[in-house]
């Protein structure tokens, strides 16, 4: 008997039947794989043959919380999703703050499993104990910020809900997941599962509560990391005065930071899109996901110009960069309206703005025809950006349906798929390998292709510069430590961002103190590891193997033109075999039984 | 005397204080046990917190018949007796603001007693939205924020005489 942080029940909707089940959360599971990231990947690992088609009526997709979401634990705002991703063809897993994650919480269920496919669009409801599928085919077609309202005008003024847009109903492989139309689990290309399953979102009330084991010693653990949080100097105060952006400038003066398609890694005008102007031209307020003392979220508005009187939530480091320096751009208010459209049609905005700095090359290079561009496509251009990405959001002429499927499948079509800033077909978030060697062997391993935080070692590398970042050695054992450390996080239902202040440790006391499970910093990073060994197993059955584990030949042959960072390249080579190694996988980075049996990952 | 001070304006929505709130009353987490209530504007993102303002004149209390509700002059807050309530629900819409109301389950009154003195929701407040502080120095803080705006004014004003 589980006695807190979970619900312990499960809502199961198979939406070819129209069957709903509530299931028991299985303790040993918990134990094992915590929620959220770890159970989910257990249930797609036992459940969905990892060689089907991701769009597929096979196909799964869960939404999950952790234990510690719908509690005080700082930041535990966060819903999973995790199925097998359509953009990469891995096992995918995408997470949004907000406030979804506790609501599912507070109407009784850790996590909902939608399987099977509707005839017609529908949502989900749930509310005090009602969970039913509701006809969507009104709702189909909308913006996610006017899908978030009707929702909410259909079911209760209250609900929280998630929901997906044009561009997942339309099954691009960039659609993301978003929650009250302003929080994205964006990548990996999750909304386009949804949109094949006819499934548009999940409007939902809670009315239970959420029980802790040990409530006084819980009450402690909160006040603790709190007082951590409170004193790092990003979560403590930085986030909340530039947001995420303030990484523009931190980046940027090492020369870490890609520009035009990777074509270099410092950007001059890198000052017109920092956090710091972002807060002097358009920030109206903070925004915080549930519980969360960071608070790093921006609300902004534009002010002047074409897009006056735009707004909405955001932008983040991610995706200044993606829109503005990886496109030569440094118009921030098109930033901006880019920003806010990826959102309204429900699209992952880096890898819309990495797809559209490779449209710009590929046109520049004159691989993409002109007869094929409705307008130049140029680096620089502001308004070629916001118009690139209305055309990949409704999918318009040639252009937009091919911009839709990612920077790989494009490039791959115009024959030049070594411009595709991608791994495993997922495109790069905002840090250039060649000047940061962790993050490369990072965005080379990822079991969801390129990412930032499946192993943020940027907080080691340049953040905190506790390690050298322009040196191979040892980055192994930290891209590793990294890697678990987050597979386990992402389970708990805590934000990624607590870990700039709060050790395995202090997690793993959160979690002990709300489910009265034992957990040590050991047991809790072990958990990590046993995650994502269960993900490299759902991707070796699903094809990827060793060739896979690697990057573009832009990182790994061109060396960086200018910055701080000039003449680097990335010798993943230096890195991966000692990878491998510290993992316990052999040479081709299979886990070997020895590692299996450690993880407890062999009687499955 | 100490009161609760809302500042809308700085407030981001965490709704730390509800779950602060329901723990510190019930020992479990639930927001609809909470006495404070955040309120989210999702057309602009903004975010209002809304609680019980102890009011002098406190309808509630005066239209309890079992003075369940009491305006306590030494606390300045309105004190509530569960033992005492039958549950008509006169207070619930006697109070002009939404504060006084039921819990989860529908059936109990709850409000705000400010926590006897040291409000949980105010302790985990982060953007200082909410703050716990003396009467006097509130309004003493605003008359200097007032005279400060006033003396920009007064040079201002003073140009407009010399030239």
């Amino acid at each position: 008997m589980i006695k807190g942080g979970f619900k312990g029940k499960i809502l199961r909707v198979n939406l070819t039947s129209g069957e709903i089940r509530v299931e028991d959360l299985k303790e040993d599971w918990a134990k094992k794989f915590i929620g959220g990231r770890g159970y989910g990947t257990k249930i797609i690992y036992d459940e969905v043959d990892p060689t089907i088609d991701p769009l597929s009526e096979k196909n799964k997709v869960i939404i999950a919380t952790g234990p510690l979401g719908g509690t005080l634990a700082p930041s535990s705002g966060r819903t999973m999703v995790i199925t097998k991703g359509p953009l990469t063809g891995t096992i995918a897993c995408s997470n949004a703050g907000g406030h979804f994650g506790p609501a599912l919480k507070h109407a009784g269920f850790d996590l909902v499993i939608i399987e099977g496919k509707a005839k017609e669009p529908v949502y989900l409801w749930i509310y005090k104990g009602i969970t039913e599928l509701r006809p969507a085919q009104d709702i189909w077609g909308k913006s996610t910020d006017e899908s978030d309202k009707i929702l909410r005008e259909k079911t209760h003024p209250l609900a929280e809900t998630m929901e997906i847009g044009p561009a997942g109903e339309k099954q691009s492989l960039l659609a993301n997941v978003m929650f009250n139309g302003h929080r994205a689990a964006g990548r990996t290309g999750v909304g386009a599962v949804l949109g094949s399953k006819n499934f548009k979102g999940i409007a939902v009330r809670g009315n239970q509560e959420v029980k802790v084991a040990e409530p006084e010693e819980f009450r402690e653990a909160v006040s603790k990391t709190r007082e951590i949080l409170s004193k790092d100097a990003f979560s403590g105060g930085g986030a909340a005065m530039l947001g995420t952006a303030m990484l523009v400038n931190v980046l940027n003066s090492i020369g870490a930071f890609p520009i035009k398609n990777s074509q270099d890694a410092y950007f001059p005008e890198a000052e017109k899109i920092s956090g710091e102007t972002l807060r002097e031209r358009n920030l109206i307020r903070n925004e915080a996901c549930a519980e969360c003392p960071i608070g790093c979220g921006r609300v902004t508005v534009i002010k002047e110009g074409k897009y006056k009187g735009a707004q909405g939530g955001g932008p983040e480091y991610e995706s200044v960069w993606s829109l503005g320096a990886m496109c030569g751009i440094s118009d921030l208010d098109a930033v901006l309206m880019a920003n806010y459209l990826c959102d309204k049609y429900g699209m992952d905005t880096i890898s819309a703005g990495v797809t559209v700095a490779c449209a710009m090359e590929l046109y520049e290079k004159g691989y993409l025809p002109q007869e094929d561009a409705p307008f130049p496509l140029t680096f620089g251009s502001g308004e070629a950006l916001v118009e690139t990405i209305k055309l990949m959001g409704e999918q318009k002429e040639k252009l937009g349906k091919l911009l839709a499927q990612g920077s790989y499948r494009l490039a791959e079509y115009y024959k030049h798929p070594e411009l595709s800033m991608s791994v495993k077909k997922q495109e790069f978030p905002a840090y250039d390998p060649r000047g940061v060697k962790g993050i490369g062997l990072q965005f080379a391993t990822s079991n969801r292709g390129a990412c930032h935080v499946r192993g943020y070692t940027i907080a080691a590398e340049v953040l905190s510069g506790a390690v050298d970042r322009l040196k191979y050695e040892g980055k192994a054992e930290l891209v590793k430590t990294f890697q678990d450390l987050t597979a386990a996080l992402d389970s708990t239902g805590i934000c990624l961002f607590t870990t700039f202040g709060l050790g395995g440790g202090d997690i793993a006391l959160l979690l002990s103190t709300a489910t009265g499970f034992q957990v040590g910093e050991k047991e809790f990073m072990q958990i990590g590891e046993r995650i994502w060994n269960l993900e490299r197993l759902f991707n070796l059955k699903a094809g990827f193997s060793r060739k896979d584990d690697t990057l573009p030949p832009r990182i790994l042959k061109e060396p960086i033109k200018s910055g701080p960072s000039k003449g680097e390249i990335e010798e993943l080579d230096k890195m991966l075999a000692d990878y491998y190694k510290v993992r316990g996988w052999d040479n081709d980075g299979v886990p070997g039984e020895g590692k299996l049996k450690e993880l407890e990952l062999m009687v499955d | 005397m100490k009161v609760l001070i809302l500042d809308p304006l700085k407030c981001t929505g965490c709704r730390a204080c509800e779950y602060a709130c329901s723990f510190e009353h019930t020992g479990t987490f639930n927001p609809l046990d909470s006495r404070i209530e955040v309120s989210n504007f999702l057309e602009d993102l903004s975010f209002v917190p809304t609680l019980c303002l102890q009011c002098e004149k406190a309808y509630c209390a005066e239209v309890c018949p079992t003075s369940a509700l009491t305006k306590n002059d030494q606390t300045g807050v309105v004190d509530f007796d569960k033992e005492k309530c039958i549950g008509c629900k006169q207070c619930i819409i006697a109070c002009p603001w939404g504060s006084v109301k039921l819990n989860h389950n529908g059936k109990e009154i709850i409000k705000c007693d400010n926590c006897n003195g040291e409000p949980a929701c105010v302790k985990v407040c982060k953007a200082e939205a909410l703050t716990f502080e003396e009467v006097e120095d509130v309004v003493l803080a605003k008359q200097k924020r007032t005279a400060v705006l006033l003396k920009e004014i007064g040079k201002d004003l003073v140009k407009g005489v010399s030239s």
